[in-house]
């Protein structure tokens, strides 16, 4: 049985009738109309998180009490007949790089172990006033800086479709507890493909918005230029539904675009119709085509042959795109993002927040710093500092850093020949892999830094050039989930939506039931065997 | 005044050096880890000297954006007893810091 992408009424699980396999769209409704309450969504959810967390460790932290009780303000509220909005009751996690008000938020490092922030990030509070419950705060790479959560001081989370797999990362908790049906969608952060990655390898949907449009107010900051949040979610109506929900113009963060979100739920509906008529595909020839395939696993590139074919069949014209700069996006990236870490990190100095080590009175300043940084920080957080120093050094910065800011420009100039100008020819999205690879066995490559570096092959341009792209689902490669992912000009994510719902509805359909549907049926109750 | 050009080589001497400006102190072996691995990263991403144009201007900021200002209003802080109790020592209504001065200071 197939459950219904736009929420109606007949959208109802085909496991049971278990709250958590609902996607949001639909869980929204059945809170609307009084169907269940948001006390029985919330233990719904901590009863699997109780049930299926230790296996896949996605989240740092769980606060069971408070998340009934605002489930519990929720269900009192809609009795008194309050007006409330869509969102009212239905849960949420928060990647641990998001700081809420006296909620532990360690961005998944030693260094802020105990930390319980004096404040909610901009995103935070928006979710909370929109009455959303906070189940917990999901693990992920140390400062955000990883593929695979294997960075994370707090040891890995696992992928829900082989427990021996990387969930991705650095937001890997938030796509394992999604995939892992232990929340109905979470908040992820983007910085070189932190959303898109983790969710192409668990099979679920993610977006990194255009730069600026999610603020980034609250946000642990790895690299400021780059850094964004955005949503992580079982289908493309929820994505659209969750970024709408946290974006828009924020005046606590000055990079923070003061325009209008586009209608992105209504672009996701209206893509879900599956009419492609005149839209124009750019197939980027540097990630994945001719020439460029080095790396790439053949399933990856026959799924995604198999999308484009897909888009074709939708009516979209589809041609090949050359991006020569995107070639330089990896090493650009590797001096852009150290660099700007090596500087933002500079503030935990074991001063004002977090721990501090060796302060016994015959260590100096400098060497309670250094001692507390040593201790604090983890290997690939160490080597990003480090490398991102040597290459703001005098006499280096040009050579290195300077290079790799052209390179950035050279990838904006790509994308602008691509999507053109207002004479009408240009090409209205670009599509790629959102991954080389499937989901990589846990500890295969934390000994090769390069090698880890390579799961962002093709979600870095997208990142320097500020432009959104998201990732939607495209089948399985040997029982894996693959991405396609779908970038589109900045401001423009609209069309990475309605793009992204087209292709959702048309694999939905042929196959007869969501991909994640054997993940939902595979981890009810605690009785089961991996 | 000339600095050497890069030759894209980091020597463990070099890792001792930059981390000791980071403020970390590296124990031994992680310096043997490291050196080597940061040479090989180092070397990857020398690729961006590739690009030579001089027409190709750098990029700070994928938006660009210029004194971006908000209205000029005082807006309470946050709670000074809030603030330092998650500070990993204060005296008073301060941070404490560790001793800044050397003996002979």
């Amino acid at each position: 049985m197939s459950i219904d992408g736009g929420g109606a009424a007949t959208g109802r699980p085909s496991t049971g009738g278990d709250l958590t396999t609902l996607d949001v769209a639909t869980l929204t409704e059945v809170l609307h109309k009084g169907e269940a309450g948001a006390v029985d969504v919330t233990r719904s959810y901590l009863d699997r998180i109780t049930a299926e967390d230790p296996r896949l460790a996605a989240y740092l932290y769980v606060d069971s009490e408070t998340a009934i009780a605002t489930a519990t303000a929720v269900d009192e509220a809609r009795a008194r007949g309050e007006e409330l909005g869509p969102l009212a009751g239905v849960p949420i996690a928060l990647k641990d790089v998001v700081v809420t008000a006296g909620i532990p938020t360690t961005s998944g490092s030693r260094i802020l172990e105990g930390w319980h922030p004096p404040y909610d990030a901009t995103l935070a509070a928006r979710l909370k006033a929109a009455g959303t419950v906070l189940l917990g705060k999901t693990n992920m790479d140390e400062f955000a800086m990883g593929s695979s959560t294997e960075s994370s001081a707090y040891g890995p989370s696992r992928n829900p479709w082989d427990h021996d797999r990387i969930p991705g990362g650095s937001s890997g908790g938030s796509s394992a507890a999604v995939a892992g049906f232990l929340a109905p969608w979470a908040i992820g952060t983007d910085t070189g493909g932190s959303i898109r990655q983790p969710a192409a390898v668990t099979g679920l949907v993610g977006h990194k918005p255009t730069y600026g449009s999610v603020s980034r107010y609250g946000l642990i900051a790895f690299s400021s230029s780059l850094d964004q949040a955005g949503p992580m979610a079982r289908t493309v109506l929820d994505a659209a539904l969750l970024h709408e929900a946290i974006g828009g113009h924020d005046p606590c963060d000055s990079t923070s675009i003061d325009a209008p979100l586009p209608p992105l739920a209504e672009c996701a509906r209206r893509g879900a119709d599956g009419d492609l008529s005149g839209v124009r595909v750019g197939v980027v020839r540097e990630l994945g085509g001719e020439g460029h395939r080095d790396g790439y696993e053949d399933g990856v590139l026959a799924r995604f042959a198999e999308a484009v074919a897909l888009l074709e069949s939708l009516g979209a014209e589809v041609r090949e795109v050359s991006c020569p700069a995107f070639d330089l996006a990896l090493p650009a990236y590797y001096l852009i993002a150290p660099s700007e870490a090596s500087s933002n990190l500079a503030r935990f100095d074991g001063v004002r927040y977090g721990i501090r080590i060796g302060d016994d009175g015959a260590h100096d300043l400098d060497e309670v710093m250094a001692l507390t940084r040593e201790r604090g920080f983890g290997a690939e957080v160490k080597r990003r500092i480090i490398l991102g120093t040597y290459a703001l050094s005098s006499g280096y910065y040009e050579a290195y850093y300077g290079q790799a800011q052209k390179v950035r420009t050279l990838i904006g100039r790509d994308f602008a020949a691509a999507f053109g100008g207002a004479d009408g020819t240009g090409l209205d999205v670009l599509v790629s892999p959102t991954t080389p690879t499937v989901a990589f066995p846990l500890g295969a490559r934390v000994d090769d830094p390069i090698a880890m570096y390579a799961a962002d092959l093709c979600t870095l341009p997208a990142s320097l050039a500020g432009v959104p792209a998201i990732s939607v689902p495209c089948g399985l490669a040997d029982g894996l989930p693959v991405g396609l992912q779908i970038m589109a000009p900045a401001l423009a994510d609209d069309r990475c939506y309605r793009v992204a719902a087209a292709v959702e509805a048309a694999q939905d359909a042929a196959r007869g039931h969501r991909l994640l549907e054997p993940l939902a049926a595979r981890a009810v109750g605690p009785e089961h065997t991996p | 005044m000339s600095t050497p050009a890069p030759t894209d080589r980091l020597s463990r001497q070099e890792v001792a050096h930059l981390a000791r400006l980071a403020r970390l102190a590296v124990t031994d072996e992680e310096l043997d880890l490291f050196a080597g691995q940061l040479d090989v990263i180092l070397r990857a991403v020398a690729r961006v000297r590739e690009v030579t144009g001089e027409d190709v201007p750098p990029t700070t900021h994928a938006v660009p954006m210029t004194n971006v200002m908000r209205p000029d209003v005082v807006r309470p802080s946050l709670p000074r007893d809030v603030v330092l109790s998650q500070a990993p020592a204060a005296e008073g209504d301060r941070f404490r810091v560790p001793r800044i001065l050397g003996e002979e200071a």
